[in-house]
């Protein structure tokens, strides 16, 4: 009869440069000092520059027969018994791969999000859903250990490799003690306090993790409309429910009239979208011009409410685009948002700015003669653009762009003289050039959705590919363009799958800069 | 030096015998040839074997005191052409490299060698980049043994068998009169495990006593007639000499012979894998007790036919598990069975995968059909590992759990802060206004300028033929020029000559950029001719310029700070729209950020321990001015410029944000400004120990820009409610 004890087997998916090695690195010391055989294996290559790798470890008890086991060198798919993923996207890579199996596979991940290159570069959202990920991890693994390491090890001062060697001690998967843990740290003798640290957080996240769960107690804060989510800002419900109750309370005195009007006249699904525009549009420019924005909304919604389907969405999208469009991002909004003391302090936090410690910042601004001529009255603005000797004089001294010392007096004058400058905004080239072209884009609205919601509603959703600075905005402009063309083509044809191909539109338009694919298409 | 100080691991070569040593795989093998008496070293890094090479640049006091030339050779070739030192002198050497790409190069040299033949022990060390993790073509270097006659030695992984086939393959060497391959697959060089140490030994013929009595004899020499005479010695004297030599050491291995009446042979490498799924189908313990009779090549080549027949004349059939192609191994097996007239079936890439790494799943499933075929009765239905459970059977453990697209590629790339990224964001912004250009890419941490966000290269010929690639692209017909890419790595390793050189004789136009970063960064950061740090055993400081300039090139730029993505894009429009014929070369020289940050880390530390000023930058984004159209990542691509959630509550689109672990390298303004991008980034400057000077004036700073900061506030009261 053959003997039948099997390794204890480990796999760990990190990305290069994460301190893979080191977890490997005292788990094997650990191993080592407890009487066990053990073994690591990694293939890091190229891939130690950021890329995706893997260690594997194995573990056999010595049993004293002076034999050395045979362990392998690589995970075989259903019969790993732990595997720690560094990131969540690393994690869902574990479970594609097979290596985490629900009869055998205790499961640490880390939930953090390190995005790969297609999800960056997108130009638009092109994230994996977070949800789908934890729920794949969580259908597979026996035992699922989750918790945002990375920031665990970060708020301790230290790597990610210190936290997940405490999960691991946590999550109980190997049969070694808390304190033969610790001491193989202690042993490593680099960065040990702040490792031990992470190692004692992460810990108790494991332990606490691996506890039977409370049956959910549900929680009722009293009835919320059930088309509200649609506004989808990032509240909590508390929040939601709170301006839903009390529009009023969600705005300061200035606003007050305007607040009064949404509850009254709006339907709830857009009350939090609304409340945002006119916040928005005010802080943009004034009290007046959060009317203007309330104003336009007013014949969408009276067409909403006739021609649409009850959820108020193309409304609710409407009063997202409008008060985004109208609060432009201008010369004069940049150096506004750049001056201000909430941006200030949120500067300092992101720099870790301790005692003894100084902070400045410098911009990077590269004003166009366009942008200026932007900025200036119509007229003025006008003449600019065309006079070519003027544009390229100023092209000239602004090529190599400006390094702005925002912290210095000179520096933050300079800004701040530029943001007082909001009361010719009303008057300026870009203002009056964006005013209609808005209009144009409600009023093209209003006319199809009678015909057709559902384009209607893509219609508003297609003012998103309008976005950036510069030649990312003229790209996001003409891609608009294409689109808007495209609905008339497709009005006129009377084609019945108008929306399903604006919307494809709009992604290929998202997809790429040069607006390559969208060109395919049409 | 090398990215990584080997100082503890070089304490570890000097323990002497009974010693447990633990280590890497490739960490042993350093060790074992200090045991077995070797004189010289040579080799060119490249994973997985750059360990190997490094751990002896650093270990030089035991080598000096061993007697040991060790040296980092210009290139594999090099290497292979030192082991003409164990040609008429009983000395041993060894030479390392990475495996097909560095054999390919190593290969004249190699075919010479083992032509005439070698009087001492010579041993070639190919670390195989093959399977999960390797970075070349999937290619075998048991065809360059096959071709040269070149023994080929596949040991288990398991760092006692390796130590011991360094030996081992010294002796056969010795033996045999033949030049021998130790291949290490690349998770046996970066196996962890241990073995017992054995003393180090100075070699009894030293290279002294070789250099001071010299010796010759034509008969060695690869010239007619020696050249045929050596064909017929290699087959009927030293392939003789090499099998007795096999046999009597008894370095394949037979187990439990008899047991079925079919059995498996298999490469040493793949011994674990074998085992480990023989156990998983309950045909083996731990400790290797098969129940199967298995024949393990510990030497793939040349193949012992006596051994073969021995082993498949008793039995049914037999299964070979032979990783990569073409089938070499099972090729052979068939010609010596077939030959000596046994029947025995032979199965190999019918049952396990015709290409590929062979993982323990594949191997799982070709012995479960092996099995199935010719002993079903020993396996247990009911307890098959879970990748050959019938589909249904226990459906919970190996489904489908995650739509593929859910789970990107994620390719290494270019680090935080390298300086090579702003290259190709330059080069990106000048094709916007020269248009598109066919590009030359080379070997190096440059090639990852082909995947995304750059897009960037057409062809990679290998280790400095970047430049080479491109010069079939010669055409009076136009005046667009091609470019082509070539590291500092490759340049001095042969793209001096095959391509610049090249481009000069030929009157060759085109723009060739010679990515300067100081080191062999791709490979871990070693020193090389034209490396900036001092080094007290290699010469350094050798400028590219002055070697393109001396070989004729008269258009050469050097951009000594690559991160001004402004004055590259500049350099870079005026060799593409110029004049000028003839080869252009752009240098583009910025040191590696890994190697730069090991260095100066420690040092700011230091530096603010003693209450010094120091000044650290890093950059960021404000989330409010940030749209959400990310051009800024489609230039740049840095690990630390990502994407976060909108904190805006009203726009979708995630905005980009730069990570703590920013260096604070400067491309994200530079780029921001060259392609006229956003008003969103800024860097910060984070003063430790200020100055008095530094602290008065942000008292007053604070005190006048927070005045005004209060009338801001004061005007936008009323759009928030009170709090």
């Amino acid at each position: 009869m053959l003997n039948q004890s099997r390794p204890i087997t480990m796999a760990v998916l990190a990305m290069g440069g994460e301190g893979g090695g080191v977890l490997a690195d005292w788990c094997i010391d650990i191993a080592e000092h407890s009487g066990y055989w053990a073994q690591t294996t990694s293939v890091p290559g190229v891939a130690q520059r950021t890329g995706a790798t893997i260690y594997y470890l194995e573990f056999f008890a010595d049993d004293q027969s002076n034999k050395e086991p045979i362990l392998s060198t690589m995970p075989t798919p259903g019969e790993v018994d732990i595997v720690i993923a560094s990131e969540l996207m690393e994690a869902g890579r574990a479970v594609f791969r097979g290596f985490v199996t629900p009869e055998t596979t205790t499961f640490i991940a880390s939930t953090n999000r390190v995005y790969s290159m297609a999800e960056k570069t997108a130009m638009g959202d092109g994230r994996v859903s977070s949800e789908e990920l934890l729920s794949a991890c969580e259908a597979a693994a026996k035992k699922f250990i989750s918790g945002d390491f990375a920031e665990v090890a970060d708020k301790s001062g230290t790597v990610i490799s210190a936290s997940l060697f405490g999960a691991l001690a946590g999550s109980g998967a190997l049969p070694f003690s808390k304190d033969q843990f610790t001491s193989a740290i202690e042993r490593s003798g680099v960065g040990v306090k702040n490792s031990l640290i992470a190692f004692e957080k992460s810990f108790e996240i494991a332990q606490n993790s691996l506890k039977p769960k409370p049956n959910p107690v549900s929680i009722s804060i009293g009835a919320k409309p059930a088309d509200a989510p649609t506004a989808n800002l990032g509240l909590t419900p508390a929040q939601e429910l709170e301006i839903l109750n009390n529009p009023n309370g969600a705005v300061g005195s200035k606003l007050q009239d305007l607040a009064s009007r949404i509850k009254s006249d709006y339907p709830s699904a857009v009350t939090l979208m609304t409340i945002s525009g006119i916040k928005r549009t005010a802080d943009y420019q004034d009290a007046a011009y959060a009317k203007v924005y309330l104003d336009r909304l007013e014949a969408v919604k009276e067409c909403d409410s006739v021609f649409g389907d009850g959820t108020y969405r193309t409304l609710n999208e409407v009063a997202r685009y409008t008060a985004l469009w109208m609060t432009y991002e201008d010369t004069i909004r940049v150096a506004d948002l750049k001056t201000r003391r909430t941006r200030f302090n949120r500067v300092n936090d992101e720099a870790r700015v301790g005692d003894n410690q100084i902070m400045q910042v410098r911009e990077f601004l590269h004003p166009m003669a366009e942008e200026i001529a932007d900025t200036l009255p119509t007229f003025l603005g006008g003449w600019l653009i065309k006079t070519k000797p003027v544009t390229n004089f100023i092209n000239k001294l602004t090529i190599n762009g400006m390094r702005l010392h925002t912290t210095s007096l000179h520096g933050y004058f300079l800004l701040y003289i530029l943001a007082r400058l909001k009361f010719i905004r009303r008057r300026s080239l870009r203002f009056n050039l964006e005013q209609e072209r808005i209009d144009q884009w409600l009023t093209k609205i209003l006319a199809v959705m009678p015909e057709n919601y559902d384009l209607a509603y893509e219609i508003a959703e297609s003012a998103n590919v309008i976005k950036g600075y510069g030649d990312t905005h003229k790209n996001g402009w003409r891609n608009f363009t294409s689109l808007m063309s495209e609905v008339d083509k497709l009005r006129e044809s009377k084609d019945s799958n108008a929306a399903t191909r604006i919307s494809k539109l709009r992604s290929a338009a998202l997809s790429d800069e040069t607006g390559e694919k969208l060109r395919a298409l049409l | 030096m090398a990215e990584r100080s080997f100082a503890a691991e070089v304490e570890k070569l000097r323990v002497g015998a009974g010693a447990e040593f633990a280590g890497e795989g490739i960490l042993a093998v350093t060790k074992a040839l200090l045991q077995s008496g070797v004189s010289y070293v040579g080799g060119y890094q490249g994973a997985p074997i750059s360990h190997l090479m490094d751990v002896l640049g650093d270990a030089h006091e035991i080598l000096e005191e061993l007697g040991i030339h060790f040296e980092n050779s210009a290139s594999e070739a090099t290497a292979a052409a030192m082991l003409a030192a164990s040609v008429h002198y009983p000395l041993r050497g060894a030479v390392t490299f990475k495996s097909t790409v560095g054999t390919n190069v190593a290969s004249d040299a190699l075919a010479n060698l083992s032509s005439g033949g070698v009087t001492g022990g010579a041993l070639i060390i190919v670390g195989e980049d093959y399977g999960e993790g390797s970075s070349i073509m999937q290619e075998r270097s048991h065809a360059f043994a096959m071709k040269s006659q070149i023994w080929l030695m596949d040991p288990r992984p398991n760092l006692t068998a390796i130590v011991d086939s360094v030996d081992l393959g010294f002796r056969l060497s010795e033996a045999s009169n033949t030049p021998v391959m130790l291949e290490l697959r690349l998770r046996s060089c970066h196996i962890h495990g241990k073995f017992i140490a054995k003393d180090n030994v100075r070699p009894s013929f030293t290279l002294k006593d070789a250099i001071e009595n010299p010796r010759q004899d034509p008969a060695r020499v690869v010239l007619p007639p020696a050249s045929f005479a050596h064909e017929q010695e290699k087959l009927n004297v030293r392939w003789p000499a090499a099998v007795k030599f096999i046999k009597d050491n008894k370095i394949n291995e037979v187990i439990n012979d008899g047991a079925q009446d079919f059995g498996i042979i298999l490469q040493g490498g793949l011994y674990n894998t074998v085992i480990r799924a023989l156990q998983l189908l309950g045909l083996s313990d731990v400790y290797g007790n098969s129940k199967i009779p298995l024949y393990i090549l510990n030497v793939t080549y040349p193949i012992i036919d006596d051994e073969v027949i021995e082993f498949a004349k008793s039995k049914r059939a037999v299964l070979l598990v032979e990783e990569g192609q073409p089938d070499y191994i099972e090729q052979n097996l068939h010609a010596v069975l077939r030959r000596a007239d046994v029947p025995t079936k032979l199965f190999g890439k019918e049952m396990l995968p015709p290409a590929g790494e062979y993982t323990p799943a594949h191997v799982i499933k070709g012995i479960t059909e092996f099995i199935k075929k010719y002993g079903p009765q020993l396996l247990d239905q009911n307890a098959l590992p879970a990748v050959v459970r019938p589909s249904g059977d226990k459906p919970t453990s190996l489904e489908t759990r995650i739509a593929p697209e859910k789970v990107h590629g994620r390719p290494p790339s270019f680090c935080t802060g390298c300086p090579e990224r702003p290259i190709f964001t330059a080069l990106k912004l000048a094709e916007r206004e020269t248009g598109k250009h066919h590009i030359s890419a080379d070997i190096g941490c440059h090639l990852f300028s082909i995947l995304p966000p750059f897009n960037i290269g057409a062809t990679t010929m290998g280790y400095g033929l970047g430049s080479a690639g491109a010069s079939a692209f010669q055409s009076i017909e136009t005046d667009k020029q091609v470019i082509s890419f070539m590291g500092d790595g490759g340049f001095w390793h042969n793209g001096l000559t095959s391509g610049i050189g090249n481009a000069v004789f030929n009157q060759s136009d085109g723009l060739t950029v010679i990515v300067d970063n100081a080191y062999s960064a791709a490979t871990g950061g070693q020193d090389i001719l034209s490396s900036q740090a001092d080094n007290e055993l290699r010469s350094t400081k050798h400028p590219i310029e002055a070697a393109v300039r001396g070989i004729g090139v008269k258009w050469v730029k050097t951009i000594t700070n690559t991160y001004k993505v402004s004055e590259m894009r500049e350099t870079f429009k005026s060799a593409l729209t110029g004049n000028v014929k003839g080869p252009k070369i752009i240098v583009a020289q910025s040191e590696c950020t890994l190697n730069r940050m090991r260095r100066e880390k420690p040092a700011m530390a230091k530096k603010i321990k003693e209450g010094k000023r120091v000044v650290k930058e890093r950059f960021g984004i404000d989330p409010d001015t940030c749209t959400g159209d990310h051009s800024c990542i489609r230039i740049n691509g840095c690990p630390s410029l990502t994407i976060a959630p909108n904190p805006d509550p009203m726009r979708k689109d995630p905005v980009a944000t730069i990570l703590n672990t920013c260096v604070g390298c400067g491309l994200c303004g530079e780029a921001a400004h060259a392609a006229v991008l956003c008003p969103s980034f800024y860097r910060t400057e984070v003063i430790t120990n200020p100055s008095i000077w530094d602290k008065a004036k942000l008292s007053i700073r604070s005190a006048v820009i927070g005045f005004l900061q209060n009338g801001i506030e004061r005007r936008l009261v009323g759009i928030q409610p009170n709090a």
